[in-house]
């Protein structure tokens, strides 16, 4: 299995950890990943809202290199993710927005024909690669974790194209395939507050902390997550958090951190120290993990 | 019914034409005298005229009068959809003594004035139709309507309020009925209705005596747990056959003394009941309710000792049987049985099913015990219900707040868009008897309050006074988790309150939710089997939304209650009476006229190729393996023309729409002016 792999501006920054577990993970699995030459930046959310019309023609040059290349685009970022999805939606649904992307690119000798499949990670490991091969994977069970599993918006609205809108289940399916005990989450699509830590402060902290107090009251020992935004904000702000509303400390990993583990890959290497609030794990002395890996086949 | 008259050899064509000012709705955008006049000079032409209305008496006669004055021997009217009136002109040119095909509509109101702004070019395309049909009706041939006898008795499919009503009205005309009803018992939803809006009587003493009476009525054939397999045939001849499933109880036998439930091995109930909606349980061998008609019990093979895997094993000490005694009702070994019968019209009334608020996970339907459907609260508050009435949770405990959250599975793009009808309605009679049995506070969210029927809205203020909330707003999620110590252990109803405009959030220990009213799982099929249509949302289709509201595109076949749409028991009451009389104007009239624009095979070129076959949606068309040609049985063919145009050597022909009359109107639409 081979991806066109498009990092966007998050993991190689805010969100490297992201990129620095996701990759020797899918390299575990076999899963090649090349990374799209002369990517740029996708807009993300904020470019949309000030002008439609120019963040898609910023998308879709990523999305015509990549069709360029062949193959799949691979965009693990949620912001990313939805951004070229949405800019492949427009190009199809609207002939004015395709006249002015198939207009820009021309400038620059591209041009894009509206079919590569932008696909997130979750959307491969699950219906690509299946939980069958990843159960087979793991070395190291994540008996006893408790995780809450945090989706995010982007993902799944406006488009859902893999999962349910308003019940995801492909990550709690992934984190019980790897051993863990998935929490029952009732926040798992609610708002971060996305920018609004950064804006309307006071209303963005408050996001947070419903987060992580219902997450924290569920008795999870961590939230996995999807988006380098979501992370950011659900790891960023506890001390703010905590001033305000009291002390709700729970740290906010990605899934694919916990992938690594539970494949038995070096702790090191993925990247766990990136967080704020620290993640740390052990397995229960008393289940022997060859035990469970059974029980859970 | 062949050619008659060929206008090459049997002389002058006399054409006469007449355009209708249908007041200002043609004339306004048509200029009428000007077509008229510009008719006048076409050839064959003998007469033109335009009038104010020509479907009026003074129209008609004038046709008649012109037919007998001037020798006409073909008459176009243009004027509305053929749909309206050509019935009407058919009529008039044949009081005049010319056969009625000699008349040929043209419509310029539907097609022309109505849809069109410039009163030149609809003018011009009034005159290019005419032209189109004064060309094409010197090619008129005289054809006879032929009479189909009908047969007098009745299939009704679906024994709930609808069918019952249906059957009844029939039976009590002398009509026998065939009522056939895949549960158990007859009673349909209703019969799972506690109490009925607006006026709160109880649903079970207003329906029962109708079913008593329909498995008392001597006209009346019940075969309840029977399903329709098979329907043949044409208006007024259908060979019908029904699958009567084993409910290894004899019917004749079974007195409905249920000794032999309480002798069941089983000395508790255990099997979710789902008349109860599964709220409640039953035993292997059970009478669905206590009300069930036909008062006849039956064994469920999935569960019962005697059987494994539904195969019958012997292995059970069997003392339902002899509680049975020497009524010798409880037959193991019956199997299922096939009849065949014949009617001569079909009311189909096979309901509705409730949408799956499963499908909205927002809401907690199957995730939080104490989430529920309408339908199950039906049975809740219900005196023979599970709980006896008593307003008593999943979990045990008594509700202080309770949510009703209305338009779950209607009017939303995501799940289906229309209405239900009947929700807004039933919400408020919940709201009132939760109110009444449990005490609690009682919340209903709304999006708007749709209480249009007699005594409705009146309804509506009496729970505004009883103190019941209402909150407008499209609820976006019924939650478990908490922000506040009170809103700990409650289930959380999020809402954006449209009239305070803010979001709220309500805490409360039961949800129900009313869910819209969807086709049945089946209903392709079933649409399939009695050929009918269904609109884009599932429903069976009518003929005409206003005009034909109970019939459907195959003649013989009526609609009833809510499998043509979401509706309330008055209205499906009205309409399984409109249906029942629809069968009656053909059962008593003892035959039906069938339209001549059948299609029919010219033996002699029919290669035999059996292409037709199976593109006939009718059926229609059988293969003769004697000759090697194919047939059409012209009773069943709907003149659709399908057949003509896909058979390779142009062996089928069709009635009114023969090649030189196709040809001819063709041609004259492009003719210039």
């Amino acid at each position: 299995m081979k991806y066109c792999y498009f990092p966007g501006c998050s993991l190689k920054g805010l969100g490297r950890a992201y990129e620095e577990s996701l990759l020797p993970v899918m390299a575990h699995l076999g899963i090649q990943l090349e990374e799209l030459a002369d990517w740029n930046c996708c807009g993300a959310t904020a470019y949309m809202a000030v002008d439609e019309a120019k963040a898609c023609v910023l998308a879709a040059r990523n999305l015509a290199l990549a069709e360029k290349h062949g193959g799949q685009l691979l965009a693990p970022c949620a912001a990313c993710y939805l951004v070229l999805n949405k800019t492949k939606h427009y190009f199809h649904d609207y002939p004015e927005m395709k006249r002015k992307i198939d207009h820009a690119l021309s400038a620059v000798g591209l041009k894009y024909a509206g079919d590569t499949p932008v696909r997130h990670p979750l959307d491969i490991l699950l219906n690509d690669v299946g939980l069958d091969a990843i159960r087979q994977k793991v070395r190291r069970p994540l008996a006893g974790l408790k995780v809450a599993p945090y989706y995010g918006c982007q993902i799944v609205r406006p488009y859902a194209t893999f999962d349910d809108q308003y019940n995801p289940t492909t990550m709690d399916r992934l984190l019980e395939a790897l051993g863990a005990s998935v929490i029952r989450y009732p926040l798992k699509t609610k708002c971060c507050g996305g920018s609004l830590t950064g804006t309307v402060h006071e209303a963005g902290i408050r996001m947070v902390y419903i987060l992580l107090n219902e997450a924290r009251k569920r008795g999870a020992h961590c939230l996995a997550t999807v988006c380098p935004l979501c992370q950011f904000n659900l790891d960023a702000y506890h001390a703010q958090v905590t001033r305000r509303y009291g002390n709700v400390v729970v740290p906010t990993v990605y899934f694919s951190q916990l992938m690594g583990l539970a494949f038995g890959l070096p702790e090191a290497d993925l990247a766990f120290k990136r967080a704020a609030v620290p993640f740390s794990w052990r397995p229960p002395p008393a289940r022997a993990p060859q035990a469970s890996v059974a029980a859970s086949k | 019914m062949k050619v008659a008259m060929n206008p090459q050899r049997d002389g002058e064509i006399r054409v006469g034409f007449y355009i209708c000012h249908c007041g200002h709705n043609i004339a306004a955008m048509v200029d009428c005298p000007a077509v008229a006049r510009y008719a006048e000079k076409l050839p064959g032409v003998v007469l033109s005229r335009d009038y104010k209305y020509m479907c009026s008496d003074p129209g008609q006669e004038l046709i008649q009068r012109d037919i007998r004055e001037f020798g006409l021997n073909r008459v176009v009217v243009a004027s509305c959809s053929p749909l309206l009136h050509e019935h009407t002109f058919r009529a008039a040119t044949e009081a005049a003594g010319l056969n009625p095909f000699f008349f040929h509509m043209v419509n310029v109101r539907e097609h022309n004035s109505w849809v069109h702004t410039d009163r030149h070019e609809a003018t011009e395309k009034a005159k290019a139709l005419a032209r189109a049909a004064i060309a094409r009706v010197a090619h008129h041939r005289a054809l006879e309507v032929k009479k189909v006898p009908i047969h007098p008795d009745v299939l009704v499919v679906g024994g709930g309020i609808a069918g019952i009503h249906a059957a009844l009205t029939l039976a009590k005309a002398g009509k026998k009925v065939y009522l056939v009803e895949r549960e158990p018992s007859i009673g349909g939803h209703m019969a799972k209705f506690d109490k009925t809006f607006p006026t709160l009587d109880c649903a079970a003493c207003i329906l029962t005596p109708k079913m008593s009476e329909v498995g008392t009525h001597e006209n009346i054939t019940l075969w309840s747990y029977s399903e329709v397999t098979k329907v043949e045939g044409y208006v007024g001849n259908y060979t019908v056959t029904v699958r009567r499933k084993a409910r290894y109880v004899n019917e004749d036998l079974c007195t409905g003394c249920q000794e032999c439930i309480s002798n069941c091995v089983y000395k508790e109930p255990k099997f979710p009941d789902r008349f109860n909606e599964g709220l409640g349980k039953r035993k292997p061998i059970f009478i669905p309710f206590p009300q069930a008609t036909p008062q006849v019990v039956l064994i469920d093979p999935e569960v019962c000792l005697n059987f494994k895997r539904g195969q019958l094993t012997d292995k059970c000490k069997k003392t339902c049987v002899e509680a049975c005694g020497d009524k010798k009702a409880i037959d193991f070994t019956q199997k299922e049985e096939t009849r065949e019968i014949r009617v001569g019209t079909i009311i189909v009334a096979t309901g509705f099913k409730t949408f799956d608020a499963s499908r909205i996970p927002q809401y907690g339907y199957g995730v939080f015990p104490n989430v529920y459907t309408a339908l199950e609260v039906e049975r809740l508050v219900n005196a023979s219900g599970p709980t006896g009435g008593e307003v008593v949770l999943r979990d045990g405990s008594h509700p202080q707040a309770i949510g009703v959250i209305h338009c779950v599975g209607s009017r939303d793009n995501k799940t289906n868009r229309w209405c239900s009808r009947v929700c807004c309605m039933y919400s408020l009679k919940l709201a009132h008897l939760l109110k009444e049995h449990s005490h609690a506070e009682v919340y209903n969210f709304y999006i708007d309050m749709r209480t249009p029927g007699k005594s409705y809205e009146e309804f509506y203020d009496k729970l505004l006074t009883e103190g019941v909330h209402f909150i407008r707003g499209r609820v976006g999620e019924v939650t478990d988790w908490a922000m506040t110590p009170e809103e700990e252990g409650k289930l959380v109803i999020r809402v954006e309150d449209t009239l305070a405009g803010f979001v709220r959030r309500i805490p409360v220990d039961m949800v129900v939710l009313s869910t819209g009213l969807e086709p049945q799982a089946d209903a392709q099929a079933v649409r399939r089997m009695f050929n009918m249509s269904c609109g884009s949302e599932g429903f069976f289709l009518e003929r005409h939304p206003k005009l034909a509201p109970v019939n459907t595109f195959t003649d013989g076949v009526f609609l009833a209650g809510a499998c043509q749409g979401p509706r309330d028991i008055p209205d499906t009451v009205a309409q399984a009476g409109a249906a029942a009389a629809e069968a009656l104007v053909l059962i008593d009239k003892g035959f039906v006229e069938q339209e001549p624009n059948t299609a029919f095979v010219l033996e002699q070129e029919c290669s035999g190729c059996k292409s037709c076959v199976p593109l006939c949606p009718y059926t229609a068309i059988t293969f003769d393996e004697a000759k090697g040609k194919a047939t059409i049985n012209e009773a069943l063919c709907k003149g659709c023309g399908t057949c003509v145009a896909s058979c390779p050597s142009g062996s089928i022909v069709q009635h009114l729409f023969e090649d030189d009359e196709v040809f001819s109107e063709i041609a004259g639409i492009l003719a210039p002016t």
